[in-house]
């Protein structure tokens, strides 16, 4: 018997989210092989990190909030935005999710609550704790998930928020996704907890709030702690800080490689900064995605068929998705001065 | 029907007006509604007015994710220099999200910052720093020098759906004068004429207006009739007020309490070089603070600030046009 409310159809969903965020990352990589220079400046991906954010997003009722950290590309996915508009904002295009304005690493999509996003490390934190003020306020219940990296948990912005959070009692759940990484640095290398083998979550105790970490490849422990959190949160108890342990499987963003374009998707730090070939192996073994379909057809809640057509549909809409970006034209040059004040 | 207030009284009556008008303003900040007979807290409640930790970054940063979400929030920071350790959400992040977003997201905040309280306040909260602020896209830039203004100009700060810094100089705080009662709105990106002139245009910026209004009688006793300009707003900056004023007299002198090199003297001068050069019939001077940290002691603190005299003085050695 199942120890959580998920049904059959609930899981298959979870599952098509994360092959639909898996198969989109992919295509985005795969842009800078297949066209070069149609992605410019600097992507990151979210893939190892799909059980994650579908687990998360899986918790929240529709007029819930979010934001999130520049890796941002999962999460409309999973909230119902069109991948065409994404993948055609990442190329920089008229008919992108912002207009070609915002690019890859600021998807924003208001009508399904995903306020807004920051490219600077931790600074989206207290935008959310501010989002949860405003819902407070409302006072309908709304719950808002602040995404971030470990590495954000090293910014005053972090510590400052959750502070505040914690006093105020404020609608918001803290999911750190914890990849190890920050850029090319070891998680234990810049943490004092990490350092001495303590999880990132206890962070949470100097705030007098929930600290809990949970296997961020499983999408199902990943949706019981973070229903747990929001729970927690709409009953107007408070924050939580959950520490989802992830493993980014690509490195942390495109190659810089000025001048001309990048041409490939880099190696993963573990291989091509610290030469430890056999962690990250170890991590494509625990690939969340391969692991939740052989549990899943295992204990047939889909069938090995089932699970192929869904991924057969996946790879259709993405191509699709990248088939839109390309064909859609750029926006005239003079709309740069659109937008400037509101 | 106005009666007279002091500066800051001004801005607080605006404040207090729009979160009576508007439900969806707030206020937050350091050292506000502690006690149950706050004003603020009595009328508006715990919800819309609450005190913050010394947490400028998580301050300014929630009031920004509060106006994502459909509220206003005004921000105490008290001094200007408060801002500078949440910089990042100051002028890459407020300022980001409309323009990033494609128009998706608005955020309008007003941040409340008390600048250039030089009376023996020392070099680190003494800064003139809306220079630094100016040339900010999507940011704008509010700067009253009179009581009047500092009520209009947070009035319409408030209800503007862009962030906006308000900057209000502390030695103005207690000057008197007479405000309007009931809704008064000054527009932002909209300079004032304080006194007509023929022979040189002063641009005075904030707190300075004072000081050029002062000189410009000490001009006026020597035959020299000064206009005088308070562009009371530096984003948007009404450039157009200060060229149809310099086109009438020929000569320039901006008067602004920062350093030089930060200014936003410099750019106005730099604007009316460029596009009223024909107009021009001395170089234009500029008044400004030297480039210095300001000191604790008195005499090295006048030595290093703009002041009355030194307007006139600028004026009266600067060529006269044939």
């Amino acid at each position: 018997m199942p120890d959580h409310d998920l049904d059959r159809e609930r899981l298959v969903w979870i599952f098509t989210q994360m092959l639909r965020v898996r198969e989109f990352e992919e295509r985005v990589k795969r842009t800078f092989e297949e066209h070069p220079g149609v992605i410019r400046g600097h992507t990151h991906l979210a893939d190892g990190a799909e059980a994650s954010i579908v687990g998360s997003l899986a918790t929240l009722r529709p007029d819930d909030q979010l934001l999130t950290t520049y890796r941002c590309h999962g999460y409309p996915i999973v909230l119902g935005t069109d991948p065409k508009a994404i993948m055609a904002e990442i190329y920089g295009r008229k008919d992108g999710l912002c207009g070609g304005y915002g690019g890859s690493m600021h998807l924003t999509d208001v009508g399904r609550g995903f306020l807004g996003t920051s490219g600077i490390v931790g600074q989206g934190i207290p935008h959310a704790a501010g989002a949860a003020y405003a819902a407070q306020i409302r006072g309908q219940g709304q719950v808002v998930l602040s995404f971030f990296g470990d590495g954000a948990t090293k910014q005053g912005a972090f510590h400052e928020t959750l502070n505040i959070a914690s006093l105020w009692k404020l609608p918001v759940v803290f999911v750190m996704e914890n990849n190890n990484y920050n850029v090319h640095t070891r998680v234990e290398q810049e943490d004092a907890n990490a350092a001495v083998g303590e999880p990132l979550a206890v962070k949470a105790k100097a705030h007098s709030m929930p600290g809990v970490s949970v296997d961020g490849g499983d999408p199902i422990a990943v949706y019981e702690t973070v229903s747990a959190a929001v729970e927690r949160a709409r009953s107007g108890e408070g924050p939580t800080l959950v520490e989802s342990l992830v493993y980014r499987l690509s490195a942390h963003g495109n190659l810089i490689a000025p001048p001309g374009v990048p041409l490939h998707y880099p190696e993963h730090e573990a291989i091509a900064h610290f030469g430890n070939r056999e962690e990250y192996e170890a991590a494509l073994r625990g690939d969340p995605v391969p692991r939740f379909r052989g549990r899943l057809v295992e204990d047939g809640t889909v069938s090995a068929e089932d699970a192929d057509r869904i991924a057969e549909e996946v790879r259709a809409e993405m191509q699709a998705a990248v088939d839109f970006g390309l064909e859609s034209p750029f926006p005239p040059a003079e709309a740069a001065t659109n937008y400037v004040y509101a | 029907m106005a009666r007279e207030l002091p500066y800051i009284a001004a801005i607080g009556e605006a404040i207090h007006q729009e979160m009576e008008r508007d439900d969806t303003v707030l206020y937050i900040g350091q050292n506000i509604a502690t006690t149950d007979d706050d004003p603020y807290l009595k009328a508006f409640g715990s919800d819309r007015v609450r005190v913050t930790p010394i947490s400028e970054t998580a301050e300014i940063g929630m009031a920004i994710g509060a106006a994502m979400a459909g509220y206003r929030p005004v921000v105490e920071l008290y001094m200007a220099e408060f801002m500078l350790v949440a910089m990042d959400q100051v002028v890459n992040e407020a300022n980001r999200f409309h323009y990033m977003t494609a128009g998706q997201v608005n955020v309008p905040v007003v941040l409340k910052a008390g600048y250039g309280f030089t009376a023996g306040w020392a070099g680190q909260h003494t800064g003139t720093i809306y220079g630094m602020f100016m040339g900010v896209p999507g940011l704008k830039v509010a700067l009253p020098a009179t009581p009047a203004d500092a009520k209009g100009l947070m009035t319409a700060s408030i209800r503007d759906d862009n962030p906006v810094v308000f900057f209000h100089h502390y030695l103005l705080t207690l000057e008197h004068g007479d405000v309007p009662e009931g809704e008064h709105v000054v527009p932002l990106g909209q300079a004032n004429v304080v006194r007509e002139g023929g022979d040189v245009t002063i641009v005075a910026l904030g707190y300075m207006l004072g000081q050029a209004l002062e000189a410009a009688e000490q001009l006026a006793s020597e035959g020299v009739q000064a206009e005088v300009i308070d562009p009371r707003t530096l984003a948007p900056l009404d450039t157009a007020t200060i060229l149809t004023s310099v086109e009438k007299t020929g000569r320039l002198v901006v008067v602004d309490q920062s350093t030089r090199h930060g200014s936003a003297a410099a750019v106005i001068a730099a604007e009316v070089a460029s596009e009223g050069f024909s107009s021009l019939k001395a170089p234009v001077q500029l008044v400004t603070a030297l480039d210095a940290t300001i000191p604790y002691s008195e005499p090295m603190e006048q030595y290093l600030l703009p002041d009355a005299a030194k307007i006139a003085a600028a004026v009266l050695e600067s060529p006269v046009p044939a």
